[in-house]
């Protein structure tokens, strides 16, 4: 019943995993993103300043009689100052000659135009900058001069920038991952709810409780909803056809036997040899054994039945000993055999009542069967913090030897009683009663002689 | 004094195997320690009498370093550097321009140290330039020279008073020659990028003949002396360190605008020993050393507050844009514009 079904691995944990893998993708796509689309603004506001630095003193190019006069503004400088502290070096060509500024700084790969600048990256020196290059084309005695104006700077303050933008965008992700995390978490978590949900419901009923599951199930769950109803249905059938073999299969065994046995009895009042009243009275014996073995076998398929479906009923113990023991004190006169009772008044008790009735007769029963003649039977019932025992003692053969679990298993009998009628049935259906009670029963050698047999409910 | 200064200099100079000199030095000193541990060269524009004392208190701090301190123009020091690769520890200029030039173009060592760190931001420039003195431009009146007239408060003032007497004033202003002192030239540039009034002012002082000085001493003679009756732009701690209760002359302060100029420390790139040209810059820009520079070398510390106290106090920001003025074109242009209003 408790058998583990083998896993496949946990649903929930593939569905998280893969719900992380998403977060993790999209926390580094959104890292990125940031760091790129900040990089970019950054880059593209500190091109902006170079650019107007660029501008700037590309309007103040004036012209006299000997030319081009260049007057760079400071503030075309210290605008570039006032945003970073980075380093700024210049150059102006006038005509393709620098005119001043710093002779070996990279040209534009080719020359702008339209007074637009031209922002590019390249190594200067012991350094990396950024130059905006402009041109402005003045005429001079008519002829037109092309003036290149070349701003640079080196990419400190952008780099610190960056590195914070880099920062952030970290923070965002991880923060996004671990959000995303969390919610995956929760999400998994309540897909997966309802599984267990079923399965609870499924686990919690009694263990024989086959009726359909009714309680409403996600869409998904459905299929193996229905399934399972279907299998419960059929396993319902299955278990009502079972009860119904047993029944026309007591019915079917036990009458030929009895008509076996009257014959049998007949034949033996009329026979003649006592080679045939020996014979005849082996043949009885077996149908008796035979006939007892029936009901016993179907006691325990009745057991077996019944503990799968079994009932709840509150009744008085203290009546069903009594019933049982009156019940049996007509083949317990036959050895002349005293029982004596000692049970306490109104226990009640919880259970199925045929399952108890049966496991109480059959351990009178073996206390009588085995019990020699003119011997006395004590049988107690009491109450105590372990629960309900039913003890019964008699003076018989006692265990001689055997182990009682061996007792217990199914067609095994002790050693010392095989003179006498049984099927080794009883004491199993007693115990698979008592499990199926929650319940135990013990059977132990008497300290002077017989057996002591306990079942404590 | 002056003679032991001389003597320790010719020997220094016999025993200096270092830095082999390829530019001009006004002065230099060794300031030796019993079993020096390790040399620190600085070559400076600041006289060793401001300097001297600053070295002696390092020097109690860290007993065992022998220091020598040669002492040049700041052009021919900004050449040492700029062209010439001069090994030194340490480069202390007034010359914000030219300082703001080696650190731009790559010839220096950047230094980061709590001390510096805890700098004010405009009183450093890339973690490679510290300034620790903030020194204004002042104009400085002779007694004699001004006599009854009224002590002119600005710029404006100062126009007006040179135009309306001009047989008063003729020769009798002095300022710096632009062509020669570095100092004039960046007080220069700035005064032209901050008012109009400059120019006027230039325009004004041509017109009186006015004399040029290469330097702060000779100007503050004269106008101690009543020789002339104002200089104009002179480096305030020079004038201050001259001139006291008694002298003929006192500094004006002008309520338009002052401008200061800060005097910095950088490592070169090519130094010997950066890591103690470092320890030199905590020592200097270390807010303990302020009263040691203010009283000692009597050069006013880095002090925002002082700063502060007058919305006209400004002073000269170290960046890029102190490179304009550097611009050969822009530099030629502003001294023939200067030249045509000055030197008639």
């Amino acid at each position: 019943m408790n058998e583990h079904s083998i896993s496949s691995g946990s649903l929930g944990r593939r569905l998280l995993v893969q719900l992380l893998f998403v977060a993790a993708i999209l926390s580094a796509l959104l890292y990125l993103a940031v760091r790129a689309v900040a990089n970019q603004a950054a880059e593209s506001s500190h091109d902006n300043i170079l650019g107007a630095s660029a501008a700037a003193i590309a309007e103040q190019l004036g012209t006299d009689a000997d030319g081009i006069i260049i007057d760079i503004p400071y503030s075309a400088f210290s605008m570039l100052g006032a945003i970073s502290d980075d380093r700024v070096f210049y150059r102006i060509d006038i005509d393709d000659e620098t005119a001043t500024g710093y002779e070996d700084l990279p040209l534009p790969s080719s020359i702008p135009i339209d007074s637009k600048p031209l922002y590019y990256a390249s190594r200067f020196r012991d350094t990396t900058v950024r130059i905006a290059a402009q041109t402005r084309v003045i005429p001079v005695n008519t002829k037109p001069v092309r003036v290149l104006i070349m701003v640079a700077q080196t990419q400190r303050g952008q780099d610190a920038i960056s590195a914070r933008v880099a920062n952030i965008a970290a923070a965002l992700g991880v923060g996004f991952f671990l959000i995303a995390g969390a919610m995956s978490w929760l999400a998994t978590r309540s897909a997966v709810k309802p599984l267990y949900t079923v399965a609870n419901a499924i686990g919690r009923r009694g263990a024989h409780d086959l009726r359909p599951l009714k309680s409403p199930v996600p869409s998904e769950l459905t299929p193996l909803v229905t399934s399972l109803n279907d299998f419960i249905a059929r396993l319902r059938s299955s278990l009502n056809r079972t009860e119904t073999f047993m029944a026309e299969a007591a019915h079917h065994v036990r009458t030929p036997l009895a008509t076996v046995r009257t014959q049998s009895e007949i034949a033996l009042r009329q026979a003649e040899t006592d080679t045939s009243r020996k014979t005849l009275r082996n043949v009885i014996r077996a149908v008796d054994e035979s006939s007892r073995s029936a009901s016993q076998l179907l006691d325990h398929a009745m057991i077996s039945y019944r503990s799968d479906q079994m009932s709840t009923e509150k009744f008085d113990y203290t009546a069903l000993v009594k019933e049982v023991t009156r019940a049996l004190s007509a083949t317990a006169e036959l050895k002349d055999l005293v029982i004596e009772t000692n049970l306490e008044k109104d226990v009640q008790i919880v259970g199925d009542r045929i399952l108890i009735e049966i496991a109480l007769h059959n351990l009178l029963d073996n206390a009588i069967k085995y019990s020699s003649f003119d011997s006395k039977i004590e049988i107690e019932l009491k109450t105590d913090t372990h629960g309900i025992a039913f003890e019964i003692r008699d003076e018989g053969r006692g265990l001689d030897g055997n182990k009682p679990c061996s007792l217990i298993e199914r067609f095994q009998r002790g050693n010392n009683v095989r003179d006498i009628v049984g099927s080794g049935l009883g004491l199993t259906m007693v115990e698979a009663i008592a499990i199926a009670h929650n319940g135990t029963f013990e059977l132990k050698q008497n300290s002077g002689a017989g057996t002591c047999a306990t079942l404590l409910l | 004094m002056r003679h032991t200064a001389t003597l320790a200099c010719f020997f220094s100079l016999l025993i200096a195997v270092s830095p082999i000199l390829a530019f001009d030095i006004e002065d230099e000193r060794t300031f030796d320690v019993p079993n020096p541990s390790s040399t620190l060269h600085i070559l400076s524009n600041t006289d060793l009498d401001y300097f001297a004392p600053l070295i002696h208190a390092y020097q109690e701090q860290q007993s065992s370093i022998k220091v020598i301190y040669t002492v040049a123009s700041s052009k021919e020091l900004y050449n040492a550097i700029y062209n010439d690769a001069a090994q030194f520890d340490l480069v202390i200029s007034s010359a914000m321009d030219l300082q703001v030039k080696l650190v731009n173009d790559g010839l220096t060592s950047g230094y980061r140290s709590d001390q510096t760190d805890s700098m004010p931001e405009w009183a450093k420039w890339r973690n490679h330039l510290f300034a620790f003195t903030q020194e204004p431009a002042v104009l400085v009146a002779s007694k004699k020279g001004i006599g009854d007239f009224q002590v002119p408060e600005n710029r404006q003032e100062l126009i007006s008073l040179l135009r309306d007497n001009p047989e008063q004033f003729n020769g009798k202003i002095g300022t710096y020659d632009l062509r020669q002192s570095g100092a004039g030239y960046l007080f220069a540039t700035q005064d032209a990028r901050q008012s109009d009034a400059f120019w006027r002012l230039a325009e004004v002082m041509g017109s009186l003949n006015p004399k040029l000085y290469c330097c702060s001493s000779d100007m503050l003679n004269e106008v101690e002396t009543g020789e002339i009756a104002f200089a104009y732009n002179v480096v305030g701690s020079y004038a201050s360190a001259n001139l006291n209760e008694e002298s003929n002359a006192f500094i004006v302060p002008l309520s338009d605008y002052t401008h200061f100029m800060l005097r910095t420390a950088l490592i070169p790139a090519a130094a010997n020993n950066a890591k103690l040209g470092g320890q030199f810059i905590d020592f200097l820009v270390d807010k303990k050393a302020r009263s040691l520079i203010e009283n000692q070398a009597g050069l006013p510390p880095i002090d925002g507050e002082a700063l502060s106290q007058h919305q006209y106090f400004r002073p000269i920001s170290l960046g890029p844009g102190l490179l304009v003025y550097l611009d050969k074109i822009k530099r030629k242009h502003f001294l023939e514009q200067w030249s045509d209003a000055m030197v008639r």
